[in-house]
């Protein structure tokens, strides 16, 4: 039977849902006038949250409701970063989603119930919680994809992403279920124990197959990144932000959980599957952005890019890789947001600033958002000394310390000509002359241009001071 | 007199066989309809499995929420579709050779991977439920509140995002819409719907104009 202790441990997620339940609720008696309070709400929710994740912090790592949930170092710090970065999404998206007429409750219901979806997800201990907390997040997503029902990019976005998800966790199942058929068991600590002596060895590695090909889905690394371009090109650019920051966090929980906490004595299996997804997105990532003429649609296949980043690190196999692929996903996670406010500040009614000549001189009509777009671009493509330099050092040399000195030397010629796609948009804002007509607006909203110039030069602020965030993602992982 | 064990074995390989040639006929029949009754078949077969391998709550679900309930309504859509049978069906000749070298290299892989020896391996043990001494319904009672409470729970917010996302995304706000107002409906009263009118009740009989006119007010 559950007791009191269970319920304290997940009292975060606890106290999300409920929250998430009442605001549902409201919305229903709330006049459109009033919706900004909900607005406000949503955001005092998640840093409540946020203040009972880090508030009552059990010492190591505790279980709840037999092990289903498990909270410890890691899962606190993902649940932050994926709270931080949903309030950055919110303060954005806000005006982006008043002047589309999307500025509804269901919003922020789905949002909120999607992270309750990403909490569960990282802090799953139980293939059963991984299985359940995935589906939460995502169908919450495919919802948000489609919240644009006017628009024909929209749907087809969410169309795609609803196919192709779906056959991601069909997958994804059948890899458990074949896991669970060698081992008996679906708890993820008591799988660790018997997968080591497991008489069924190919069975596991047979299973274990499918259930990468259902992270890398997730994650959208290739060859498993057909989704990503479209539904971050055709989603309303707020939820764009959501799916690039909070959904790759949960990602990350998710491929830990799965392959470390669960599969890691067969860490020999996996690390050679995801080196070679590691190579093969870094080279489509990389190559394919540099066509690319729309914004969102490049920073999709950044997106991809990253993500081959952020596997080096998994690759390591050890606490080291562990911590240094979580500093890539935090790091990743801030410096989406960062962009994607950027593009979402300089939309208006009728006008999506997506295409890379609406940044033709930026810099005349707007330095200062210049400014905190070329902090961004300049961290994504890990220009020292900003906070993604960082991030793809240490997992550069995580790829090393694993005796992968291949895959690092790929990683870092990839990332010198990835260099040059992100150069060419900082090169469009502040050499090209501004094209007539295309006078910048900028959102009038006080609190978006205060969160979005913080987000920024937080890059460059942990790029200089990064000592303590790479700290506490090292204890996470060493406890 | 047939042993019980290889008679379970003739029941399994017999509904095994009926599913797989069920399921196939899904992909493969010309008639939608037809389809989804193959689909009916499929689920039904899978169900008498089930019940071999002692899992009798499953079977009787899968036979009365899928087969009972979202076939029959799945039926009726697909009835209500105007399909072109045809136009559906354009790529699959051309397609047919890729798919079987793809279907054909998968199935050899798999064998060659899991060893078909281990499909005859008896690994997972004795059911629980009959290890505990109860019935196959208590036991997932039993467990599905006790240790499996918080997935059931996660399972329950799944549905309700599914509910927010149906309303979401179906629900507008047309102008001229037609809809109930149950307000005025029941504040209605007599005299708004029906007119009462005095008339002579014999009309004259010279005159014959069209009953048609005569009744108009």
């Amino acid at each position: 039977m559950p007791t009191i202790n269970d319920i304290l441990i997940m009292l975060p997620e606890f106290f999300l849902v409920a929250a998430a339940c009442v605001l549902l609720l409201a919305d229903a008696f709330m006049k459109p006038a009033e919706r900004v309070y909900l607005h406000w709400l949503s955001i005092g929710v998640l840093v409540v949250t946020g203040y009972l994740v880090l508030r009552y912090m059990p010492e190591g790592e505790v279980t709840a409701f037999h092990g289903m949930f498990i909270r410890d170092g890691m899962s606190a710090i993902l649940k932050v970063f994926t709270l931080l970065s949903t309030i950055l999404v919110f303060i954005y998206g806000r005006p982006y989603m008043v002047d589309r007429k999307l500025f509804v409750g269901e919003f922020y219901t789905l949002m909120l119930f999607a992270v309750i979806g990403v909490m569960l997800l990282v802090s799953a201990g139980n293939l059963v919680m991984i299985y359940l907390g995935l589906e939460l997040l995502t169908l919450s997503s495919y919802a948000l994809v489609a919240l644009n029902r006017d628009s024909g990019l929209s749907s087809e976005a969410a169309i795609k992403y609803f196919v192709l998800g779906a056959l991601s966790s069909g997958l994804l199942l059948y890899g458990m279920s074949m896991v669970y058929g060698a081992t008996n068991t679906l708890d993820l600590v008591q799988l660790h124990q018997a997968i080591t002596h497991s008489t069924m060895p190919h069975l596991l590695v047979f299973g274990l197959v499918f259930m990468v090909i259902g992270v890398a889905f997730k994650l959208g690394v290739a060859p498993f990144h057909m989704w990503i371009p479209d539904v971050y090109q055709g989603a309303p650019t707020s939820v764009t932000a959501f799916i690039g920051s909070a959904s790759k966090l949960a990602a990350f929980g998710m491929a830990f959980r799965l392959l470390a906490t669960g599969m890691g004595d067969f860490a020999q299996h996996w690390q050679i599957m995801l080196a070679v997804l590691a190579v093969v997105s870094l080279a489509i990532g990389n190559v394919v952005a540099i066509v690319q003429t729309n914004l969102k649609r490049l920073l999709a296949y950044s997106t991809i890019s990253h993500m081959g980043y952020l596997l080096l690190g998994l690759v390591n196999a050890r606490p080291e890789g562990y911590s240094a692929a979580m500093f890539y996903a935090v790091s990743y996670a801030l410096m989406s947001t960062a962009a994607f406010g950027v593009i979402l500040a300089l939309s208006r009614a009728g006008f999506e600033c997506e295409n890379i000549d609406d940044f033709k001189g930026l810099n005349q009509r707007s330095p200062w958002m210049a400014f905190l777009m070329m902090l961004s671009l300049f961290s994504l493509a890990g220009v020292p000394p900003m906070f993604g330099f960082f991030a793809k050092l240490l997992v550069l040399q995580a790829a090393i310390h694993a005796g992968m000195m291949w895959l690092a030397i790929v990683g870092a010629v990839f990332a010198i000509i990835g260099l040059y796609y992100y150069l060419r948009v900082v090169k469009v804002m502040y050499f090209d002359k501004p094209e007539a007509g295309t006078e910048v607006r900028l959102q009038p909203d006080f609190t978006l241009r205060v969160a979005l110039s913080l987000n920024a030069l937080a890059l460059l602020a942990l790029g200089l001071y990064w000592g303590p965030l790479l700290g506490w993602c090292k204890q996470a992982f060493v406890g | 007199m047939i042993d019980t064990s290889l008679f379970q074995l003739i029941c399994f390989y017999a509904f095994a066989a009926v599913t797989v040639v069920a399921a196939l006929s899904v992909i493969t029949l010309r008639n939608s309809v037809h389809a989804v009754l193959a689909l009916v078949l499929t689920f039904f077969s899978t169900a008498c499995i089930w019940m071999l391998a002692e899992a009798e709550f499953l079977a009787i679900a899968l036979i009365v929420v899928y087969v009972g309930a979202v076939m029959v309504l799945f039926l009726f859509v697909v009835m209500m579709l105007d399909i072109d049978q045809e136009k559906l069906r354009e790529g699959f000749v051309k397609f047919l050779p890729v798919g079987l070298v793809v279907a054909a290299v998968m199935l050899v892989e798999m064998l060659g991977l899991i060893g078909v020896r281990f499909m005859h391996a008896q690994t997972m043990g004795d059911n629980p439920a009959t290890a505990a001494g109860m019935s196959n319904t208590a036991w997932l009672g039993m467990a599905l509140y006790t240790q499996y409470l918080l997935p059931f729970e996660v399972a329950a917010l799944i549905l309700t995002v599914g509910v927010i996302a149906a309303v979401a995304l179906t629900l507008r706000h047309r102008v001229g819409a037609r809809k109930q107002h149950p307000s005025e409906q029941v504040a209605v009263k007599a005299s708004d719907r029906v007119r009462i009118i005095k008339m002579a009740a014999e009309r004259p009989t010279d005159s014959q104009p069209s009953p048609a006119q005569e009744s108009k007010p």
